[in-house]
């Protein structure tokens, strides 16, 4: 048990540097934090029929979710309940059975132990029930699953609170469809994992690190990208999760669907009506295709992004994976709008992953935090902006600030005190 | 015409070249009007259009990816990583007239902030004849770790 005080690393309006170069804070991190909360572990589009299978992790333990004939979808420890070896390698897939290559056990997509081979050689015979796979507590939310070791703490939907109506907003671009991972840019940063989680309601890094993404757009959409001048906030919605609305015209995708199609979509409606399309879905999807106007930052490690799933992966204290999963239209079994789709891969493939317009410069502005942050012995990381939200926009009750305050990192940093606290 | 071998490689080393020495301007100049520049994700894809790709540019594409990286403004291209990349392992997969298109491997280092990092990746390569001079018409540059966690990558591969 560690004798930091993480108390006295947290104030109101700052966070001290240790948070992101201890080791020792780190390895509390994932005991505190991330084995007694919710945490993201897929979509159930990645998950599409009986019988299939992803990988992934509960904080750094690997993990595979796994989708039964039934349609359960259950989160396993991905280790041999002999000798530890892991029992799946495949990213995902579709098979009933995870033969250990090890000593041949065997474990159904449930991970229930099935066949251990000469299993005579156990003098008082083994208990298949105390060996299957150990089992995590696994919910969904909204296509979202995500699991906890702890069987004690509240439900699902009570953790996600008031940020579940910025998933229902969210899921909309699916135009009615529904929403499907289309594929996912993965990439690690030399840096602490709660860099990431802080830049996600950062508006106000936008202007300067992606400059050259605005750069790169039409004079209209470069306007749209506005996103400290337009008007927009950032919203505590407890428990860590907070929102930054970037372009308040399009939190709700259902909304003004009467407006004109923007000529820089006019092919992509020419598209969508020789697909079959009448003219209000052609809206409807049009609408839809660059996502929402908000980033939702669920703690610890997921966010709803405009358009994509941003998920982060600690690694070690300076070692973060993230993943930006691409979304787009449909479910397992049908793709409503191969044009919308294509549209959406390309305009993920502009700003996203390890060499789009965005993600680079991220990405390098994130490992100068880690390197700056090697300097100064007693120096303070500053999340202090803020001036008053927009009146009347956010939900009464709630704090909140402009588009480019840090209210976001404030409330995610008083949810890792509460937790490393408690 | 058929276009030579030695033609070929000259031109993709050429163009190697101007790559490792970010000379960007002239290697938009290399490429067909309707030519693709692919870097995919998914190791066995094919169906570039409908599928999730690190890079998939057309003609706008690349030139508004070379107007960002000699910026000035992108703090992972100003300076990129110094690169330094070999292609070799040449093979002939398709031949015609003005037409000929290889696969080959690359190899390639990158040094930046005290760190060396080696990328691998198949490329292939789809060379025509155009009034003349050799074009590029398709480049597809699948990384060994292309389904991988990557990293920033502030240059052209």
């Amino acid at each position: 048990m560690s004798t930091t005080d993480f108390a006295a690393l947290v104030k109101d309006d700052r966070v001290h540097t240790a948070l992101y170069k201890d080791s020792a804070i780190f390895d509390e991190e994932m005991e505190r934090i991330f084995k007694n909360t919710w945490v993201w572990v897929g979509h159930e589009s990645e998950l599409p029929g009986p019988n299939t299978f992803k990988k992934s992790f509960v904080g750094n333990q690997p993990v595979i979710v796994t989708r039964d004939k039934a349609g359960e979808i259950r989160t396993l420890l991905n280790r041999c309940r002999h000798r530890a070896a892991s029992v799946c390698e495949k990213k995902k897939g579709r098979q009933s059975v995870f033969v250990c290559p090890y000593h041949g056990w065997s474990y159904d997509i449930d991970g229930g132990l099935r066949k251990v081979p000469y299993a005579d050689g156990y003098r008082e015979g083994l208990d298949r029930e105390e060996f299957g796979l150990t089992r995590l507590r696994t919910e969904v939310y909204q296509g979202m699953i995500f699991a906890t070791f702890r069987d004690d703490i509240e439900p699902l939907v009570d953790h996600l609170g008031p940020a579940r109506k910025w998933m229902d907003l969210f899921m909309k671009q699916g135009a009615g469809f529904g929403v499907k991972v289309l594929g996912e840019h993965r990439f690690r940063f030399p840096g602490n994992w709660k860099i990431q989680l802080e830049n996600t309601t950062d508006a106000y890094h936008f202007p300067i690190v992606h400059k050259t993404f605005l750069d790169s757009l039409d004079a209209e959409t470069e306007n749209i990208f506005d996103v400290i001048g337009s008007g927009g906030w950032v919203e505590d919605l407890g428990h860590g999760h907070s929102v930054m609305v970037m372009i308040p015209d399009l939190i709700d995708l259902e909304d003004n669907l009467d407006a004109p199609i923007p000529e820089r979509f006019a092919q992509l409606a020419e598209e969508l009506h020789a697909e079959g399309h009448d003219e209000p879905m052609v809206r409807k999807i049009v609408r839809a295709v660059g996502g929402t106007g908000f980033n939702l930052n669920l703690f610890p490690n997921v966010a709803c992004s405009m358009a994509f799933f941003r998920v982060l992966r600690p690694v070690s204290v300076d070692e973060t994976e993230i993943q930006h999963v691409a979304i787009g239209m449909g479910d397992a079994a049908s793709t409503p709008s191969p044009a919308g789709n294509r549209a959406r891969l390309r305009l993920h493939e502009h700003f996203q992953g390890p060499m789009g317009f965005g993600t680079p410069d991220d990405a390098e502005g994130w490992e100068r935090v880690q390197r700056g942050a090697q300097a100064g012995d007693d120096l303070w990381i500053m999340l202090n902006r803020g001036t008053d939200a927009p009146e009347g926009l956010a939900q009464p009750g709630h704090n909140a600030g402009d588009a480019s305050s840090e209210v976001g990192m404030r409330a995610a940093y008083q949810q890792w005190k509460r937790m490393m606290t408690a | 015409m058929s276009i030579a071998f030695e033609e070929a490689t000259r031109f993709i080393w050429a163009e190697a070249d101007m790559l490792d020495r970010l000379d960007y301007k002239p290697w938009l100049a290399l490429w067909t009007a309707e030519g693709t520049y692919t870097i995919p994700v998914d190791h066995d894809g094919q169906d570039f259009d409908n599928q999730l790709n690190v890079v998939h540019d057309n003609a706008t594409m690349r030139a508004a990816r070379i107007k960002r990286l000699t910026s000035g403004f992108s703090m992972s291209s100003a300076p990129p990583a110094r690169t330094v990349r070999t292609v070799s392992r040449f093979v002939v997969t398709d031949e015609a007239a003005d037409m000929i298109e290889l696969r080959a491997a690359m190899v390639l280092v990158e040094y930046k902030y005290e760190r060396t990092r080696v990328l691998a990746a198949d490329l292939t390569c789809r060379l025509v004849r155009e009034e003349g001079a050799i074009r590029l018409a398709r480049k597809i540059v699948r990384l060994a770790n292309c389904d991988d966690a990557l990293h920033g990558i502030g240059y052209l591969l």
